[in-house]
């Protein structure tokens, strides 16, 4: 390790790709302030300037239909924009003295230029940061924790020359994100898009549609109204777009229209061609119930009940699991929660992705991802 | 002989234990129910305190040649340190406030202002000494394996030197933890005695390297023509904030009424006498908001070992609700000034440097060791005994009569009668 290496080496994890004269300082600041980070002391004048880890501030949330709103957010230092579009992004908000974590598409082209990002959010009833954010109450210049864009529902670049779309509901927000990219690199190809919604008000974007849909002659835009029209029937592919089965296609909505497209692509043996990204809703009654639990770092995986703790999960499987006192007093063997929901068996609450949990007092409620 | 049956020694049945045990798990609900931005907000606060006074004392040791420079720096900065060390670093690493989500104040990532790293203290505290709590032989915290604080411990010579290992333990108290916390770690690493390059020995060079670099050169020589005094000013704070820890940290488990236990008990434990042996076994002392905070609400230790886990700002109320419990059930709940608690200490600690045939009292009536044998003893078995086995409630009040009477009863039963 050089010289340069060894002072950046405090800062260097957070902002790996980035290095600058600022890491270089930083890193020299962190061995004055040790423990601390300069983090600690800087985010207190300013809670933009962290380096330990993304955050943003809220500068717009404007209304899109009556139960959902595109929220922009200007990252603050550090953030990549180079995402592809049709990732989502984590988003942590502060409530009630808690950190709450979700993930939302991203509806915002890649953008270096006025440095912000959108997302969409459509309040759910059981999601209780969707009502939130939906419901105005988070004012503009609210500080948000933001984790870097993820997700394998992304658009090539360049894009292919033929594709469709098919949304519902809120399934349409990273497909926005698509075609707004595709639309500002005017490299709009031959697009089918199929959009369905219950009624012409729940249609998020739709101004947007129509006049991309006028614009260019090579996007189709079809919205399906099924509080009207009932629902979009996949069989009538054939006529709506004839030449489907040579398209690339993206697909989002809710799990049923995803079950299902799978299965008409899979029997047609193109699921190859098949994108699809699927919303696990947050579930607020969710009991002990248990499901399959994976260890990432240790690449085990185990099916266990609703009366096993992770932990007794982890050790079965053969995962490497830190442990301690065993009664939820100790906090040894605490590790984040990746995705899925788990239940603290003391007080029933319930843990969502991006909780730090309490693996010995802390059983499955459905299928699980543990970091560990 | 330390406590080997907690239900005898309590006076209580093992339906009491469990009425007792639902009342605590009712208040812990009651906590993690009402845990809010309120709380958030005092953590906060708390932080954006110490980080202030930790760098208003780093600038004001740049001109720590003058006299009250130096003063006003060396205070702040040990202000700074006893708050970083006991409300920050301890409470946080307990996980009490790991329920905010909050990546930057969370047990996983804390890392605290001492020698020892976090990880390491992890294990040795939350872990070793709060699940085995006073047990003999099983908490390595009684002593530091250092100090004879029971007389479970056989006598040995070298324990003559008792009262001077105690003030080198005050003064390098870190040390003394973070050497502590290494064997812990070493141990449960399973690497051998020898092994240099183990994993725990690594993290702790490094850590030792950052914090003694930090402290030791790396500001007093950024002060310039000031490093010496900058140099000795982090050395005082760091003294300071030594001795304050060591002194908190013995009133919580040494002053008279403080219970040990034994592994037997130990082994056989439920849950909810889990509880009651944090209980008998932990000794508060009195404080107001700002003792509080600068303990760390460790003056709240009997709070502090039923609940790890909760906010250390909530002790004071929890405090309401255990007094009313131990009252309900006569239990002591041990507690004094924080002076009365440590000459307490003090005085077991000097006390246990002599040898056993020097003490007068049994081991199983003594004050750092008293066990339920104490109540079988002749003399007291009419006295106390039969009055709380034939009369749990007393027939004049109505009120449960249990451990507290029992002790009142034998203390007084001693005492020399006055002439009249």
């Amino acid at each position: 390790m050089g010289l340069k290496d060894w002072i950046e080496a405090p800062a260097a994890s957070v902002v790996p790709a980035a290095r600058s004269k600022l890491n270089l300082l930083r890193g020299a600041a962190a061995r004055l302030t040790t423990p601390l980070l300069p983090d600690d002391y800087l985010h207190l004048a300013n809670p933009l300037w962290s380096a330990r880890e993304l955050r943003g501030r809220i500068v717009e949330v404007r209304p899109e239909t009556q139960d959902s709103a595109t929220i922009v957010i200007k990252p603050g230092w550090g953030f990549d924009f180079n995402y592809q579009p049709g990732q989502y992004i984590g988003i942590g908000l502060h409530v009630d003295g808690r950190w709450h974590w979700r993930s939302y598409s991203l509806t915002s082209p890649p953008n270096w230029e006025n440095k912000k990002i959108s997302i969409a959010v459509k309040a759910m009833p059981e999601g209780f940061l969707s009502s939130h954010l939906v419901g105005g109450a988070v004012p503009s210049g609210t500080i948000v924790r933001l984790a870097t864009p993820s997700g394998n529902f992304a658009l090539p670049d360049p894009p292919p020359e033929k594709i469709l779309f098919i949304t519902a509901g809120s399934g349409i927000t990273p497909v926005m994100g698509m075609l707004r990219t595709m639309n500002r690199r005017g490299q709009l190809p031959d697009v089918m898009h199929i959009h369905s919604a219950p009624t012409e008000s729940d249609v998020m974007f739709a101004d947007e549609l129509t006049a991309l849909h006028a614009e260019h002659e090579d996007f189709v835009s079809k919205v399906q109204l099924t509080r009207r029209d009932g629902k979009f029937k996949l069989s009538s592919l054939d006529q709506v777009c004839p030449d489907w089965r040579e398209r690339q296609t993206w697909a989002c909505g809710p799990l049923p229209l995803l079950d299902e497209i799978e299965d008409v692509w899979k029997a047609e043996g193109i699921d190859d061609r098949l994108h699809m990204e699927r919303f696990a809703v947050s579930r607020i009654d969710a009991e002990a119930d248990g499901g399959t639990v994976t260890f990432e770092k240790s690449g085990k995986t185990i099916t266990v009940d609703g009366a096993t703790t992770l932990l007794e999960a982890g050790e079965k499987s053969g995962a490497l699991m830190p442990f301690g006192c065993r009664m939820g007093i100790c906090q040894t063997c605490v590790v984040p929660l990746v995705s899925g929901h788990a239940i603290d068996l003391r007080s029933g609450k319930q843990h969502v992705e991006g909780e730090r949990i309490q693996t010995c007092i802390s059983a499955a409620a459905g299928d699980c991802t543990l970091d560990a | 002989m330390a406590i080997t049956d907690i239900k005898e020694f309590s006076h209580l049945t093992a339906a009491d234990v469990e009425a007792l045990g639902r009342e605590l798990d009712q208040i812990r609900l009651d906590i993690e129910d009402s845990r809010g931005i309120r709380d958030a907000r005092y953590i906060r606060r708390v932080i954006r305190v110490q980080r202030a006074l930790e760098l208003g004392g780093r600038m004001a040791l740049f001109g720590s040649r003058y006299r009250p420079a130096w003063l006003a720096g060396t205070a702040l900065l040990s202000l700074s340190k006893i708050i970083e060390n006991m409300e920050l670093g301890h409470n946080v690493m307990h996980g009490q406030w790991d329920w905010m989500n909050d990546p930057e104040i969370h047990s996983c990532s804390w890392e605290w202002d001492q020698t020892g790293p976090s990880e390491h203290w992890k294990r040795a505290h939350n872990y070793q000494h709060h699940t085995y709590t006073n047990v003999v032989g099983m908490d390595d915290d009684l002593g530091f394996g250092i100090l004879r604080m029971t007389r479970d411990e056989p006598w040995k010579p070298i324990n003559l030197l008792q009262p001077v290992a105690n003030v080198i333990l005050a003064a390098t108290f870190e040390w003394g933890i973070a050497l502590h916390d290494l064997t812990a770690a070493s141990k449960l690493e399973g690497s051998a005695k020898g092994q240099l390059n183990s994993q725990a020995n690594k993290d702790f060079a490094r850590k030792i390297f950052h914090q003694v670099g930090k402290d030791f050169v790396l500001f007093p020589a950024l002060t310039g023509p000031a490093w010496k005094s900058t140099l000795t000013a982090n050395a005082t704070a760091n003294l300071v904030r030594n001795l304050w820890a060591y002194v908190v940290i013995f009133c919580g488990h040494f002053p008279d009424g403080a219970e040990k236990f034994t592994v037997a008990e130990f082994e056989q434990e439920t849950r909810h006498e889990w509880y009651l042996r944090q209980m008998l076994g932990s000794a508060n002392f009195n404080s107001g908001k700002l003792m509080g905070l600068m303990s760390g609400n460790l003056s709240y230790q009997i709070e502090h070992h039923v609940f790890p886990d909760l906010p250390s700002n909530r002790y004071p109320e929890i405090a309401v609700k255990m007094r009313a419990l131990c009252e309900k059930f006569d239990l002591p709940y041990t507690t004094g000034s924080l002076f009365k608690q440590y000459l307490l200490a003090l005085r077991t600690i000097h006390k246990l440097a002599l040898p056993d045939t020097w003490l007068i009292a049994t081991s199983d009536r003594a004050p750092e060791t008293s066990s339920e044998l104490r109540f079988r003893e002749s003399g007291f078995k009419d006295a106390a005994m039969a009055m709380v086995e034939d009369l749990r409630t007393d027939p004049v009040t109505g009120k449960r009569v249990g451990l507290l009477t029992a002790l009142k009863s034998q203390a007084r039963s001693r005492m020399p009668k006055r002439k009249k």
